[in-house]
């Protein structure tokens, strides 16, 4: 099976969206997970509702109000817009779309595995003479890696298909914010568009495998490595 | 090495308040648990703050919530070892070691590093992780893990408590040779009082979160206050010096001003050892007897009566060699007349004093 232009177009640009946002916001995540796990701070539920908020909003509403920030009128965007980043009908629009989807995934494997770390661990790390940071770094990072690869795919996997955000923030612009779920989309609403939407599927399934089992290896790989 | 702790911390459920003083060696916090023993380590460690209090160790200030210090745990240079060993599981023996060092500060040099592995015998196990090794090894490791980080002093929270009695055995002669060979203060935390009495050059002991005696072993041991938290109350622990090995197999020794007999000690070269009575096994007369099998008949003067449990009394005496406790009944006490200030003759077979 050859791929048309078209199809690459939207695979490609999945690709890089998907990949972009997500390997950008895995450190924020790990950030915000500890501080989830192991802090306690005032407002702490409130970060935490926040995080969460996507994962429950209806997805239009959550593209809306990335909109009225982030679009060329928001207040964000206005002020990016100053320094050349524009997110409106743009792929970076797509990525930040995505990330703001898939975060909360992200938070919550990260989150789960730092709780599964022994705090005790990390104390007996300081007392060997180790700062926090190295501590971190030394013994609860490699200890969360499998999770941390873990909630990276579902994250990967969501921001591949992201579709509602995605649509209402920045559109449907061929070779600019048309993944592959909107592509499929499109194709749906041409008459006799089934046979191309189907490829499109198809295309959507391999890739959404492979990253799994990809992410199983690795982690088998991981998990190996510590038992 | 001298060693300041005083705290006071508020719990739910208890309050810690306690001051303990020591001078070096191993200094054994004694106590059932829940009496306030590991609070007080992991407040030496910084793992918890104390509502108030000092902590210093060779003059140096670790907390102090008058001036405002507090350490933060890896700035405290102690080696800890936790009763559940916290070996890094991702990391080999060999790493969870050369990690200690790295982080606290590379000061061992390679032969030392070799010794250590000799001394806890651990050179064979350098290649495995942590979760193919058993109880004792782990343990073992961990105590190297920690002597390898370039401590001040060694924290040990009931390193053996988690181990069958043959691992203990196994262990005990390890701490003994850190405590001879590398010179290090250790403070160690153990609710049992074989591994007190055989490690500890000095005790506190804590009941329900205040020290109720501390000092030298041989003191607190014999003193009262012990005796009465013992099912089997120490009569005596003495710390005695051989004067000769008689050729019928006894040895003769003294404690103070005391001379003893004692089942041959020959296979024993050292020429200071440590004598342990039970109290229950010291036999009371009030007039002076040689005319029994006991070897050992001491004079003394009672300081005091207390009553225990069962219909029987602890009867306190001051001897020659130190402080001797009896167990008799109530019954004898009577039938005896026993009063503070009286003389009285304390006999010892020589079979019940167990030397360790």
């Amino acid at each position: 099976m050859t791929l048309t232009d078209q199809e690459w177009q939207a695979l490609s640009l999945s690709l890089k969206v998907a990949l972009t946002s997500t390997l950008l916001s895995l450190l924020p995540a790990v950030w915000i997970a500890y501080l989830l796990a192991r802090k306690q701070f005032v407002g702490k539920s409130v970060l935490n509702a926040v995080v969460h908020l996507p994962l429950i909003l209806p997805p239009v509403v959550t593209g809306y109000l990335l909109l009225l920030g982030f679009g060329t009128q928001g207040p964000i965007g206005a002020f990016l817009a100053q320094f050349g980043i524009v997110f409106a009908f743009r792929w970076t629009g797509a990525a930040l779309a995505a990330a703001v989807m898939a975060f909360p995934l992200l938070v919550r494997a990260i989150r789960l595995s730092i709780e599964a770390v022994d705090p005790k661990l990390e104390a007996a790390a300081a007392t060997l003479g180790t700062t926090p940071c190295w501590v971190f770094l030394t013994v609860t990072l490699p200890l969360i890696a499998p999770g941390v690869l873990a909630g990276w795919v579902l994250a990967f996997a969501k921001a591949m298909g992201e579709f509602g955000a995605t649509i209402t923030f920045v559109s449907n612009v061929p070779g600019q914010t048309q993944t592959i779920p909107s592509a499929i989309y499109s194709q749906l609403q041409v008459p006799g568009g089934e046979d191309a939407a189907l490829r499109l599927v198809l295309i959507s399934i391999t890739v959404s495998v492979t990253a799994l089992l990809v992410s199983e290896w690795m982690a088998q790989r991981a998990a190996r490595r510590v038992d | 090495m001298s060693l300041q702790i005083r705290v006071k911390h508020q719990f739910a459920s208890f309050d810690l308040d306690v001051d303990i003083q020591t001078e070096g060696g191993v200094t054994a916090l004694f106590g059932v648990s829940g009496s306030g023993k590991s609070t007080l380590v992991n407040a030496i460690a910084g793992l918890l703050k104390p509502d108030e209090g000092l902590i210093q160790v060779n003059g140096q200030t670790l907390f102090d919530s008058n001036s405002g210090v507090n350490l933060a745990v890896h700035q405290r240079q102690v080696g800890y070892i936790f009763q559940d060993s916290r070996l890094f599981p991702h990391m080999s023996v060999k790493n969870n070691l050369r990690y200690s060092r790295w982080f606290g500060g590379r000061k061992s040099s390679r032969q030392q590093f070799k010794h250590l592995l000799e001394l806890l015998n651990i050179g064979h196990l350098l290649e495995r992780m942590p979760s193919g090794l058993s109880g004792g090894e782990r343990q073992r490791v961990a105590i190297g893990r920690a002597c390898l980080s370039d401590p001040a002093f060694l924290l040990a929270d009931e390193p053996l408590a988690a181990l069958d009695i043959e691992r203990k055995q196994e262990i005990l002669p390890y701490f003994e040779r850190l405590r001879d060979e590398l010179g290090l203060p250790i403070v160690y935390v153990s609710h049992s009082i074989d591994e007190v009495v055989r490690l500890a050059n000095s005790v506190a002991m804590l009941e329900q979160g205040r020290c109720v005696a501390q000092g030298l072993i041989d003191q607190v041991l014999a003193d009262i206050r012990l005796a009465n938290t013992q099912t089997k109350p120490a009569g005596a622990l003495w710390m005695a010096k051989v004067l000769t090995h008689h050729d019928d197999g006894v040895t003769e020794v003294t404690v103070g001003q005391q001379r003893l007999f004692l089942p041959s000690m020959q296979s024993l070269q050292q020429d200071s050892i440590r004598l342990k009575i039970n109290a229950e096994d010291v036999l009371l007369s009030a007039s002076p007897v040689d005319d029994t099998s006991a070897l050992n008949c001491i004079t003394g003067v009672v300081t005091s009566i207390l009553p225990m449990a069962g219909g029987r009394a602890l009867v306190v005496l001051d001897t020659a060699a130190g402080q001797l406790n009896a167990t008799i009944t109530n019954r004898s006490v009577n039938r005896l007349q026993i009063e503070a200030g009286q003389t009285i003759y304390a006999l010892l077979k020589s079979v019940a004093i167990v030397s360790t």
